[in-house]
């Protein structure tokens, strides 16, 4: 099987470790990536702020670089929401853009929802290595676009239960907002810093050692406070908990 | 005046009471809502069908309008229209002078808050009490509902006993009874005095059915039931929005909305007032007046989504599982309606630039969707809301965010041409140590800075993806 990874501007350039993981994944899955070169971002921020010109613009861009990609997958919830949900929208009146943002919108996952719908997490098994270590005590936030917007709660739950390494706890309110919103975060800082805060102090409750979620947005908001607080708290990629543990 | 809601929300973050107000009132109502949905298991059915009723409602406004005004004429009511706010409060001023009275009693009503009845009334002489707990503490405050069901939720017992004792002459000691019994207690007989004094009672309603020309009340403590009984004149007020086609729809309505607010299968108090009192009746106000008002809600059909922002039956739910709210709390939003529903509701109201930053006080998170019991979608509705913010062409906003603008253009340029993003993004990224140097916080926006007071950077990677990928295929 091959894929397109679509990896999103906020990897490419500020995490590139997590796109590299995310290879790592697939490919231990016998999965084919390839890399559209030509590809930048999916326009959210513009389109989220209200500047849907701008929004179009960039988004024509990224239906172009993705249209020959047989399927693409894409390691955050929140960028497959706008391509799958939001484009449509954007594109109300122009209907050939419409119609393309569609058939891409049919073959393009999220990440886990790829592990776990396309290829099946039982795959995982064969290829994670035993044990060895004291279990890690991780805790799952839900990304808002990810639960809400394209229903993928329990998926990246089980993934992480396959780990043999790795104790799944449940934080209270793990389906709260982490406070990012993207340009939100930059309008309302205060606001935006308090509600991480909440969701913080309820990753310490729980006793974890990490927190993993399914998209760098939320990551890098409550890393960024966490790192203030000087807090313990490792905050990870889905992709990175998996490569971990699948050996080499 | 533009509503400065970061400024609001940074006092709020302050206030120690507030936040804890907040934190314990909206764990209880989440976990009362949730309980009483997990028991109710066709939910989802009767949020559909809710929703299915309310878009009927508001596609045929003016037949089910003039089918309920025709009913509560029959039954012996008078109905008044109104189309803005001043024309509603000059309506209740008119029917309290024809009947000479002195004191008007008022149980809870949204809608009186969103007119600001109390004011015109007491501006042309009258004596209005508040007669709804939580409204009353806020009558003697003079201040706005901060929540919607439950409008003194910022306030303290301690707060509320101070100003019982001051503003209604208590003696001094009373300051420090604090209990919730003796303060409800307090409140009980001093508005039990004015129930018995009033000649006409102002309620709102929660839901009017067209079919039969029913006034229903959805309350806890009796004081809607007492207003709409006991004095001679009962004027009614209401949003258009606010009605239901079918006697047989209220069983979904009277459903979704208690089990939304508080958590409860029922309140205390439903009432259902069927027009004047008959001359076999011995209940009942001898007079009823039904003040219909627009305020801008007719404005609001226009937009086929923008309109769902009608669907609203106002249980509050979404300010109780909004984050945003659940950290600033409802005078952030500076104004009557708050929470989810407030920024997508007062600035289809007051419109632009005055709530301009309402439909930004949201990361987006959809939470409110799920819980609203009639699936009104509003983070589509505040997407929508901020699109026409920053559209050019239906207001002069192009000069008003010059830099915005150009920079949001510069960025769809870098982002649509592969060449420039792969060559200036590397750049910036190299001279973001900037950001973090002392001198930055000086020279940068305020913005800025403020945000990276509270946020720590990420450490930046020295290769891109991208180049790690072409390494990877060489």
């Amino acid at each position: 099987m091959r894929v397109s990874l679509f990896v999103t501007c906020i990897i490419d350039y500020l995490f590139p470790q997590v796109g590299v993981a995310v290879v790592k994944t697939l490919q231990k899955l016998g999965v084919e990536v390839v890399f559209p070169m030509e590809q930048t971002c999916c326009g959210q921020p513009a389109f989220n702020y209200g500047y849907r010109d701008e929004a179009r613009r960039v988004a024509r861009h990224c239906l172009k670089a993705l249209e020959k990609s047989e399927c693409v997958v894409c390691p955050s919830g929140s960028c497959t929401a706008m391509i799958r949900h939001h484009y449509s929208e954007l594109f109300e009146n122009e209907p050939e853009f419409q119609k393309k943002s569609q058939e891409i919108a049919c073959r393009t996952f999220e990440f886990t929802e790829f592990l776990t719908r396309v290829m099946k997490t039982s795959f995982l098994r064969e290829v994670t290595r035993t044990a060895t270590e004291k279990k890690e005590k991780v805790c799952y936030h839900d990304s808002c676009h990810l639960s809400r917007e394209l229903g993928i709660r329990e998926e990246p739950r089980a993934l992480l239960r396959h780990l043999p390494g790795i104790e799944v706890v449940e934080m209270e309110k793990a389906d709260e907002c982490c406070g990012f919103g993207g340009l939100f975060s930059a309008y309302l800082p205060e606001v935006a810093g308090a509600i991480a805060d909440g969701k913080i102090d309820s990753i310490l409750k729980c006793s974890a050692s990490s927190v993993v979620a399914c998209d760098m947005g939320c990551l890098m908001h409550l890393h960024g406070r966490i790192a203030r607080r000087k807090l313990p708290i490792q905050c990870l990629h889905i992709a990175e908990v998996l490569t971990k543990w699948m050996g080499e | 005046m533009p509503i400065h809601f970061r400024n609001n929300s940074v006092r709020a973050l302050s206030d120690e009471f507030l936040q804890s107000a907040l934190r314990r009132t909206g764990t209880h109502f989440r976990q009362g809502r949730n309980r009483a949905v997990e028991a109710t298991p066709d939910w989802e059915e009767l949020r559909s069908r809710a929703h299915e009723i309310k878009k009927e409602v508001i596609h045929h406004l003016n037949f089910y309008l003039t089918q309920l005004i025709e009913n509560v004429e029959r039954k012996g009511g008078h109905v008044h229209q109104a189309r803005t706010a001043e024309e509603a409060c000059r309506v209740v001023e008119g029917i309290a002078r024809s009947h000479r009275v002195q004191t008007i009693v008022k149980s809870k009503s949204m809608v009186s808050e969103e007119i600001e009845l109390n004011a015109h009334l007491q501006k042309a002489g009258f004596y209005v009490v508040e007669t709804d707990l939580g409204e009353f503490i806020l009558q003697l405050a003079g201040e706005k509902p901060s929540h919607i069901i439950a409008p003194a939720v910022h306030k303290s017992r301690e707060q509320v006993a101070m100003l019982f004792a001051q503003k209604l002459g208590l003696p001094e000691e009373m300051a420090r009874e604090t209990s919730i019994e003796a303060l409800t207690e307090i409140a009980r007989k001093y508005l039990r005095g004015k129930f018995l004094q009033a000649e006409v009672g102002v309620t709102g309603v929660n839901f009017a059915v067209a079919e039969t020309g029913t006034l229903v009340i959805v309350e806890n403590e009796g004081n809607a039931r007492f207003t709409t009984t006991y004095p001679k004149v009962h004027i009614a007020l209401m949003g258009i929005e606010k009605i239901i086609p079918r006697w047989e729809d209220l069983s979904i309505f009277l459903t979704l909305l208690p089990r939304s607010a508080t958590g409860q299968m029922m309140t205390s108090y439903v009432s259902f007032l069927n027009g004047s009192r008959g001359e076999d009746e011995e209940d009942g106000p001898v007079e009823l007046h039904l003040v219909l008002l627009d305020n801008g809600r007719s404005k609001m059909l226009k937009h086929p989504l923008l309109q769902q922002t009608l669907y609203c039956i106002r249980c509050g739910a979404c300010l109780n599982f909004c984050p945003v709210y659940q950290t600033v709390g409802g005078h952030a939003y500076g104004g009557v309606y708050s929470g989810p529903i407030g920024a997508i509701l007062t600035p289809q109201m007051q419109g632009f630039p005055h709530a301009l930053p309402l439909p930004y006080a949201s990361s987006l998170c959809s939470a409110c969707a799920d819980v609203c019991p009639v699936k009104i979608p509003i983070p589509q509705i505040l997407l929508s809301l901020r699109y026409q913010s920053r559209k050019s062409d239906t207001l002069p906003f192009r000069s008003n965010f010059p830099l915005e603008r150009l920079a949001f253009y510069s960025w769809s340029v870098l982002l649509s041409s592969p060449w420039l993003y792969r060559w200036i993004f590397p750049l910036l990224l190299r001279f973001s140590w900037l950001l973090s140097h002392p001198l930055f916080s000086r020279v940068a926006p305020a913005i800025l800075s403020s945000y990276l007071k509270e946020h720590a950077l990420p450490s930046l990677p020295s290769k891109s993806f991208y180049q790690r990928w072409k390494e990877y295929e060489r």
